[in-house]
């Protein structure tokens, strides 16, 4: 019979075909930057990971959970017993059987995946992604077929050299797409490219529950600093963008792309797609970056990616607020992709954007972003009589003050922090004159010589002190601290004032006095939340001030950023709207009358949205207002 | 971009322009830094020249504020090695009298140290060249002249024409330095020359002392309404020759101030 030698021919072929086209991709990654990975350990845990980590993400949409399960599942599964019965002629009634139940199931799939397929969201791919569940549909029927006439369970009058024809035909279309096409780059890439990517995550500690959001730092000597071009970029990050599935979750939840800055960080993985296997992107058929044409962008790996593959603008509109990476199934690391790149504009081309420059000089002479006296960091609490450690040698919390020394409404929160922790008579203390900013805006704006030497300074200053642990009422100093210092020797415990407040009320340790608020809202800073899982602390705090938070949509993991991280409001890279206007409105979708915050940059973003808006208080001077103090009583 | 007139002029033949510049020192924090207006010297010089400008410092310094020139987009500076206490003068001079150069920008004056604003003046003078104060910007050069642009009080600018070569302090009204940037900065070339600089003996018996704001006084006006009393003691001093009009139609006083613009050389 034709399919005797036609099948098994059929299946190595499009094998064989695959496996070069695999192998030329598997060379484009290695054109990136060494970085050494635990080979055998990734593997063995590869399967784990996508069976519980990248699922767990892929069940936030339960539809294309349940839709994906059943078509991968059964598309591996037929696969694999095909290349069996059908490869290498294992004659078998319970493999055939199997053989027919995958191919089903894969079909049932498969028709999920049509009919979500029907009136796609913006945030989905359409050319090649649109063809996807008819090849699949296919593949399926083919096999499924092919396999009941080659067991003889058909009706033999209705085989027929034009039927099992048909049947070849539709089932190398199937293999064209379903194998061929993974290594060839299409659409099916992603499950090759995904499960290798799995294995050989740059973040390894991401999976198993854990976390790792602190920025890999920079080597200084490097001959080129930062990514210029996609070979500059380490292999698995490479490897990374070639998994992604272009399912737009990124794209749905990214702030600077609802608001209409040039910025889309599904397309910015595409276009790293781009860079990495040399080309255009006329073959993107995805939402494009707001304001700028498709098909006119141009790479490959040895070229500059700024000159002409993706603008600069783009990476300067993010504001590293990490809700791509937290939605993204395929594990994709954006906000270092797009530091990277920054790196190289402000290291190599010196080419900070809007204020960038400025701000990163005055970090340079005066070790604080607006350039003021390194002498006068302190004024704020000049009549405030706070314990200096330099003076006092040690205490149990060191309170980090960070720049918000520097502002007048931040300081109004920290007064009202020290308030709380007076009446709770912590024993506190602060480095004064001696602390310099975190480093946060130069890491992020690109400048790590600038961050690290605040690092080193920082963590030399508080090397000469003894305490227990680091409070702090800005989220971004906390991250930092806590994440980002360790790779310079600076380990430390440390507690967001959201953390250190919760567990002063926890010991009872605060007599309050709620006062009644209204509607109030909780805003979840990104440094905080997503960078530092800490959604409960402040919400507990709220609700012992008798607050019952009415929740925005966008909130939790999912909460919406204010605009203000990453640089942002310094580079200020202009769009439709403006990132804290949409967050009000979010707030206001709940008829909120205080929007709670737990940042100082949030307050200073909100706060600056036009009047009437809910009014803007941080934790801090919540709490403080509802304290019952002996002087005041 | 160059002017038309000035691309050609450097197409011919290339102008070569040197920078000279110091370590400054930022007025808050006191710390070593790259100086303003020499940075913007800097600045002009590489708007300038399609061949990189040479970088010329006098000292010992090979700190990160100095190299922070190099981060502007230059391959090399040449330290002429001197001791802190030594005088620039002579050690420039006879470095620059042996290079082929058009023009040599500096700053007005140094952000620490003596700051005199007096070392182009002297250099100028050893080398027997011109010297042209507080430019913003070379317009053109044509037939060994170049037109410049040099700032005055109050916006005001006068339009020179130099012969080649010159040497030109910047004022701090010309384009902000670009960005420094830390990978070429540290990658750069320090080039250390040996120099016969003395110590500068004058300076060697002066007494120094921080500056203090020195009280100014204020011509208090007396009488009118507190608006007026107010905007007397705020008004700036008027230039001369001005002249107020109240009367008239529009188009007299469009033609007046054109008449202005024309005589101040900002129209032609
Ligand atoms: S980067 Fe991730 S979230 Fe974005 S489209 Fe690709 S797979 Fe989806
Ligand atoms: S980090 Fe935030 S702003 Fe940046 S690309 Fe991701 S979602 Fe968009």
């Amino acid at each position: 019979m034709l399919t005797d030698w036609l099948l098994p021919m059929l299946l190595f072929g499009a094998l064989a075909l695959m496996l070069i086209g695999a192998t030329r991709r598997v060379l484009a990654w290695r054109a990136g930057r060494n970085e050494p990975v635990a080979v055998v350990a990734g593997l063995l845990a590869m399967p784990r990971r996508y069976l519980v980590d990248l699922h767990h993400v892929v069940e936030r949409d339960r539809f294309i959970a349940k839709t994906h399960v059943a078509t991968a599942g059964g598309f591996v599964a037929a696969l694999a017993l095909a290349f069996l019965v059908h490869g290498i002629g294992v004659d078998s009634a319970i493999l055939n059987g199997l053989i027919l139940l995958s191919a089903a199931g894969m079909f049932t799939g498969a028709c999920f995946v049509a009919w979500r397929r029907r009136q796609p969201p913006s945030r989905l791919s359409r050319g090649p992604w649109m063809r996807l569940p008819k090849s699949l549909l296919v593949f399926s029927t083919s096999l499924f077929l092919i396999t009941l006439m080659t067991a003889d369970w058909f009706p033999a009058g209705l085989v027929g050299w034009v039927f099992s024809g048909l049947l070849l035909i539709g089932l190398a279309l199937g293999l064209a797409e379903m194998l061929v096409g993974m290594g060839w780059g299409g659409p099916m890439k992603h499950a090759f490219a995904g499960a290798l990517h799995l294995a050989f995550h740059r973040r390894p500690e991401r999976f198993g529950g854990g976390r790792s959001t602190g920025l890999k730092p920079l080597n200084l000597t490097d001959t080129t600093l930062g990514v210029a071009k996609p070979e500059d970029f380490a292999w698995n990050q490479l490897l990374g963008f070639d998994a992604c599935v272009q399912c737009g979750r990124c794209e749905a939840v990214c702030p600077a792309f609802a608001a209409g800055q040039p910025l889309n960080p599904k397309k910015l993985i595409q276009d790293m797609v781009v860079g990495l296997s040399g080309g255009t992107d006329a073959g993107y058929h995805g939402s494009a970056y707001p304001g700028k044409p498709v098909g006119e962008a141009k790479g490959n790996p040895g070229q500059v990616i700024v000159d002409g593959l993706v603008s600069a603008d783009t990476l300067w509109s993010c504001t590293t607020c990490r809700a791509c990476v937290e939605e993204c199934p395929m594990m994709i690391e954006h906000v270092d992709a797009i530091v990277d790149m920054r790196r190289f504009l402000t290291q190599e081309r010196g080419e900070t954007p809007g204020a960038g420059v400025q701000v990163l000089d005055n970090l340079i002479a005066t070790d604080n972003p607006g350039g003021l006296d390194p002498a006068r960091r302190f004024d704020w609490a000049t009549d405030l009589n706070l314990p200096l450690i330099a003076d006092v040698g040690k205490a149990d919390v060191l309170f980090w003050i960070s720049d918000g020394a520097f502002d007048q409404r931040s300081q109004r929160i920290l007064r009202a922090f020290v308030a709380v922790m007076r009446a709770a008579n912590v024993d506190f203390a602060v480095l004064g004159n001696d602390e310099c900013d975190s480093g946060d805006v130069a890491r992020r704006l690109g400048d790590d010589a600038t961050f690290q030497r605040l690092a080193r300074h920082n963590i030399e200053v508080l090397g000469r002190y003894e305490f227990n642990r680091i409070v702090t009422t800005d989220p971004h100093a906390f991250h930092i601290l806590a994440n980002e210092y360790g790779d310079f020797g600076g380990h430390y415990r440390v507690q967001h004032h959201s953390m250190f407040i919760n567990e002063l009320m926890e010991q009872g340790k605060l007599n309050l006095q709620p006062k009644a608020l209204g509607r109030v809202t909780y805003h979840d800073p990104c440094y905080l939340g997503r960078y530092n899982g800490e959604y409960e602390s402040p919400r507990s705090v709220l609700k012992t001030l008798g607050i019952d938070v009415q929740e925005m949509t966008r909130s939790g993991y999912r909460s919406r950023c204010c605009g203000g991280g990453g640089g942002a409001p310094i580079t200020d890279i202009p769009g439709e709207h403006r990132i804290a206007d949409m967050r009000v409105d979010d707030a206001r979708a709940v008829e909120a009358e205080t929007i709670a915050v737990a940042c100082q940059q949030c307050t200073a973003m909100l706060e600056g949205v036009v009047e009437p808006r809910p009014q803007i208080k941080d934790l801090a001077e919540l709490v403080s207002e509802a304290l019952v103090t002996e002087e005041r009583a | 971009m160059l002017p038309e007139s000035l691309s050609k002029a450097v197409a011919g033949q290339p102008l070569k322009i040197a920078a000279l510049v110091s370590v400054g020192q930022h007025p808050l924090s006191r710390r070593e830094r790259q100086a303003d207006q020499d940075s913007r010297a800097v600045e002009l010089a590489l708007s300038l020249s399609p061949q990189l400008p040479s970088l010329i410092h006098v000292g010992s310094a090979q700190n990160n504020a100095l190299r922070a020139y190099l981060g502007m987009g230059l391959n090399s500076l040449t330290v002429l090695n001197a001791d802190p206490d030594a005088d620039a003068v002579p050690a420039l001079a006879d470095y620059l009298r042996d290079q082929p150069l058009d023009i040599v920008l500096t700053g007005v004056r140094a952000e620490c140290g003596e700051g005199s604003g007096l070392l182009p003046y002297a250099v100028a003078s050893q080398l027997g060249w011109p010297m042209v104060p507080r430019i913003v910007s070379v317009v053109s050069i044509a037939d060994g002249h170049a037109d410049v642009w040099q700032a005055l009080p109050r916006g005001q600018r006068r339009a020179l024409r130099v012969p080649l070569p010159f040497v030109a302090s910047v004022d701090p009204a010309a384009d902000p330095a670009r960005q420094s940037a830390f990978g070429p900065a540290q990658r750069g070339n320090i080039d250390f020359r040996p120099c016969a600089a003395e110590p500068d003996q004058a300076r060697a018996d002066w007494e120094q002392h921080p500056a203090k704001p020195r009280p100014k006084r204020l011509a208090v006006a007396k009488g009118g309404t507190a608006a007026e009393r107010m905007k007397a003691a705020t008004a700036k001093p008027q230039g001369q020759g001005g002249q107020v009009m109240t009367e008239g139609t529009d188009r007299e006083k469009a033609e007046a101030i054109l008449a202005r613009l024309v005589a101040e050389g900002v129209v032609r």
